[in-house]
């Protein structure tokens, strides 16, 4: 404790350093942020046909979505875990109501509508299942012990299931996988683990029945994309016609053929990184994967350097679902994993799924920047 | 044990924490690397293969569209086809003074602002060589005049495609349906490879029910094209499989008779082919005009539409809910009969109204004054309230209710149309799970008259007519008589035949006393009964609207003509070798002898004069 004392009056007195430190911006964080935010709208330009109106919309939700987080910085962890299972309660009262409403209308609804703008519970959800998670664990000693295992597992699935449900396949996987992540980095004990995993791979014959047809049709093309070129292999066909003829160079910026000439469809959003690959290359993908890795590993520091069980859990989760999220993502596009709808994050067009990322890096460096006043 | 575990180790909390935190960053890693692996493959080892793919004359699979199957009626005539739609369309790159020719065009075709704003959008968005469409569905003088002045427009030109028409618009509305722009919710659920590169779908009817066989398979071809994505020739063509085409049982010819005859009100007439179960007249009234729908209706158009009182858009034949009035008498006749609570002999005497034992109440019979002693004929033919009253009450709800189920009260007819409505057949148990009460001794009364919660729909009430007629045999109505694709002919839906057990002589009683209705003295549709060379056994019918009060008298002068009754007419004919059934009701009619049966009477005529 002392030496962090000490640390604080070593550091370089510049200016834009103290008022970033004065508004709990964890700097080198906020910097790797900021450069994918930019690398987007470079990308987004190129994606969006050379639209400068798109851009502007997009700059809004970005800006709002960095307002947010600063927002988030601000709140003390320690209020974050008070209100935990409140929130998450709340969360999933308004999951129940998306569900209910979208079967008293017509057909799947995700949202909320809230006159000026559309509320995903399911967004939420991606924050408040690893915080509940987190919440519960933190007390008792850790590993858990089967019950709270048990009790921490409804945690988790009650969300993905009513998710799954909606349905959103994609929005699912990265609830339940932030869920999780808690349980992980709680000690969950690997052959626990494995025989997990093991009960998964039995059921999944009994999910395969639950599935939609629309889903089934995804693992299946998954498996053998070229069988139906027009319809549901034409994704993976064209984003892997992209990425290749990228090659290591690129082609340059805006230098997209695919994309420009229609071939990739959702090429700004969930299929962005077909474009990148095309334009940037292998050097431009490795770059972006560094990236994507250091804001890991700066997520996963803080995490250690975390004082209280929640902090460290809650931080913990969200740094690897932030990877699972990248991971489905440019797995899906490069043919290694079936087509579930999860954008690029940072990089994909669109507002939801940039505000809760960036909510969820309010709360690490909220915890990052209040542990010293917390350990006194 | 439990002690240790129950205290809070930090310190090793902590360290298997960060053990944790390294094994999850050399997973990351790790999974991370199986990336860069996968993208190294296709980057480099395989990056020659898809660069040609991609490189210069680069393959581009562009949908081939099937044709949508045309709906005939019985006669061949057509229902719906696919008509060419004319479009102006412009090329940019073969435009020197883009605005100039607009200016032109403008003079010259009276486009408006809009269009020219909304064409100026559109196509800077495009490669230049590409076209895109100034003017949508041109009429013949817009094609005419611009023909005139085609040379002076190079990069100007009308382009063909095929629209969905319905030759008899509003006539068909409600049966055939129509198409429409295929919607977000309706994409989510289609099957994406046979839909490539089509825009509509059944949206109603026949069109939404038979979508499937309608609409046939896309098929694509591989184009070569170059960088910028113009088309140098085509590879390969597979080619699309077209919607089969419909033949239908109605008769179009028919549905206009029957269309015509309701003129003046809104209502429903629907006629089954007793033999067989076909529909040969179904129509509702007021109908719309289905072709603005298929190009999108303009959002006035609609609101007019959906606002009206006539309520156009609302399909009465197939989900209009009525009380089915007296026509339920013919069958709680024969509910008598078939369980020997009466006797067709046996008379009752009417005074012109009828009294629960012990209950104030009168339940009043249509003429004041009553019909003095009535058999089961007379009953039937003057339809004499009392006498069915007293008959219900007999009988009880649990007798009754089982007896008109079997006619299929209550339950769905099984029609190849999306959307038909339940109606209702009420029970003692149905009003127990719904209503949360018993069922009132008051109630097997009026429901012994068609009244009180009893609710129909047209084409139930035609399908009971068509299963009495048929002696029991119980009739599916049907509409889709034949699926013809270019390989097969298949039949339409199957059609189960269950058949409810009667004895022939009560039918035959019910059928006598149904024809006295038509061709006697006192019958209540004794007007369509003159002139003509067969029988017609048929049923007037009047469903209340509002309650009049005790005692009070219903002259229809003096009350609004929406809150008169409506007028209903059940028949079938020729009465001892039937053929048709035909159900009628105009709402609003007030008497069903006098509106209901004409409109019956037409198209039984039209049909036997045509069979002949």
């Amino acid at each position: 404790m002392k030496t962090e004392t000490r640390n604080e009056h070593f550091e370089p007195p510049s200016i834009i350093g103290t008022i970033l430190r004065k508004l709990h911006i964890d700097i080198p964080l906020f910097i790797a942020l900021f450069l994918a935010a930019i690398l987007s709208f470079i990308i987004l330009y190129s994606t969006g046909g050379q639209e400068i109106a798109m851009l502007y919309r997009q700059a809004a939700r970005v800006g709002l979505a960095f307002f947010l987080m600063t927002l988030l910085a601000h709140v003390h962890p320690y209020q974050l875990k008070r209100y935990s299972a409140i929130l998450f309660s709340l969360g999933v009262l308004l999951l129940l109501a998306v569900l209910i409403m979208g079967q008293i209308g017509k057909g799947a609804q995700r949202w909320l509508e809230l006159g000026f703008f559309r509320f995903q519970p399911s967004e939420m959800i991606k924050l408040t299942t690893p915080m509940i998670v987190a919440w519960y664990l933190a007390d008792s000693p850790l590993p858990p012990k089967p019950r709270q295992l048990f009790v921490a597992t409804l945690f988790i699935l009650i969300p993905t299931l009513l998710i799954a449900k909606q349905p959103d396949l994609g929005t699912a996987l990265l609830v339940a996988s932030s869920g999780g992540g808690v349980l992980f980095f709680a000690g969950l004990s690997w052959q626990l683990m494995l025989f997990s995993v093991a009960i998964l791979a039995a059921l999944a014959p009994i999910i395969w029945h639950f599935m939609h047809d629309y889903q089934r049709d995804r693992v299946l093309t998954f498996l053998n994309p070229e069988a139906d070129p027009l319809g549901r292999g034409y994704h993976i066909i064209q984003s892997k016609i992209a990425i290749g003829s990228g090659g290591i160079y690129g082609k340059g910026w805006l230098g997209s053929t695919q994309s420009e000439l229609d071939f990739l469809p959702e090429s700004s959003t969930d299929f962005i990184f077909a474009v990148f690959a095309e334009e940037f290359g292998l050097l431009g993908c490795l770059g972006l994967l560094t990236l994507y890795l250091i804001i890991i590993a700066r997520c996963l520091y803080i995490a250690a350097q975390a004082h209280d069980t929640y902090c460290r859990l809650l931080a913990s989760s969200l740094a690897f679902t932030f990877f699972v999220y990248v991971f489905v993502n440019i797995g899906m596009v490069i043919g290694v994993l079936p087509v579930v709808g999860v954008p690029l994050p940072l990089i994909s067009y669109g507002g939801t799924s940039i505000v809760t990322l960036l909510s969820g890096f309010g709360i690490l460096m909220s915890i990052h920047t209040h542990k010293k006043r917390l350990s006194r | 044990m439990a002690d240790i575990y129950s205290v809070k180790d930090s310190a090793s909390e902590r360290r298997v924490f960060l053990k944790r935190i390294v094994a999850s960053f050399i997973v990351i890693t790790l999974l991370t690397s199986a990336l860069i692996v996968r993208l190294i493959y296709l980057q480099i080892v395989v990056h020659e293969h898809y660069a040609m793919m991609s490189k210069e004359n680069s393959v581009k699979i562009v949908p081939l569209v099937p044709s949508r199957g045309i709906i005939y009626d019985r006669n061949g005539k057509i229902l719906a086809d696919n008509t060419p739609s004319y479009s102006l369309e412009l090329t940019p790159e073969q435009i020197e003074n883009m605005s100039d020719t607009l200016q032109k065009l403008q003079k010259l075709l009276n486009i408006s602002d809009d269009k020219i704003e909304a064409f100026q959008k559109q196509y800077k968005r495009q490669k230049r060589f590409t076209s895109s469409p100034l003017l949508l569905n041109m009429n013949d003088e817009e094609l005419a005049k611009f023909a005139v002045v085609r040379p002076y427009f190079p990069g100007v030109d009308i382009r063909t495609h095929l629209v969905r028409h319905y030759p008899f618009g509003e006539l068909t509305a409600h049966v055939i349906g129509y198409v429409g722009r295929i919607n977000e919710n309706e994409l989510k659920e289609l099957p994406l490879s046979e839909y490539r590169g089509s825009t509509h779908i059944g949206k109603l009817g026949i069109e939404s029910s038979y979508e499937k066989e309608l609409h046939g398979k896309a098929g694509y071809a591989e184009i070569e094209t170059n960088v910028q994505a113009r088309s140098l020739n085509t590879l390969s063509e597979n080619n699309p499989e077209p919607g089969a085409s419909l033949y239908l049982t109605l008769d179009i010819d028919l549905q206009k008779i029957a269309y015509d005859a309701l003129e003046g009100y809104s209502g429903a007439v629907v006629a089954i082919d007793i033999k067989t179960g076909g529909v040969l007249v179904f129509t509702s009234r007021p109908g719309f005009d289905p072709n603005p729908f298929v190009v999108g209706i303009s959002s006035d158009a609609y609101n007019s539409l959906q606002s009206s009182p006539d309520q156009p858009l609302y399909n009465r034949a197939l989900r209009g809910l009525y009380p089915p009035g007296s026509t339920v008498k013919p069958f709680v006749a024969l509910a008598g009969l078939e369980y020997e609570a009466i006797n067709a002999q046996q008379k009752l005497f009417c005074p012109g109204y009828y009294q629960l034992p012990g209950v104030v109440h009168k339940y009043r019979d249509w003429r004041k004054g009553g019909h003095g002693s009535v058999n089961m004929n007379e009953a039937i033919t003057q339809s004499c309230d009392v006498y069915f009253y007293r008959l219900a009450a007999t009988l009880g709800i649990d007798h009754l209710h089982d007896f008109l189920k079997q006619f299929g009260f209550g339950e769905t007819t099984g029609i190849d149309l999306v959307g038909e409505k339940v109606g209702l057949l009420p029970s003692r148990h149905w009003k127990e799970a719904q209503r949360k009460q018993l069922w009132f001794p008051g109630e097997t009364l009026i429901t012994g008259i068609g009244q009180g919660y009893y609710q129909v729909t047209p084409l139930q009430l035609a399908r009971a007519t068509a299963t009495l007629a048929n002696k029991g045999k119980v009739v599916t109505p049907f509409l889709v008589n034949k699926i013809v694709t270019a390989h097969i002919t298949k039949p339409g839906p199957e059609v189960h035949k269950d058949t409810i057990k009667l004895a022939s002589e009560n039918i035959e009683t019910i059928v006598e006393a149904m024809v006295n209705v038509v061709h006697s003295e006192r019958g209540t549709a004794k007007s369509i009964g003159k002139n003509i060379n067969y029988q017609i056994a048929g049923k007037t019918g009047t469903a209340q609207v509002f309650n009049i009060k005790q005692n009070a008298k219903y002259n229809e002068n003096e009350i609004d003509f929406k809150l008169r009754d409506h007028a209903l007419f059940i028949s079938f004919a020729p009465a001892h070798d039937p053929q048709i059934a035909v159900a009628v009701i105009a709402e609003n009619g007030g008497h069903g002898g006098s509106v209901a049966a004409p409109i019956a009477g037409k198209v039984i005529k039209q049909f036997l004069k045509s069979a002949h």
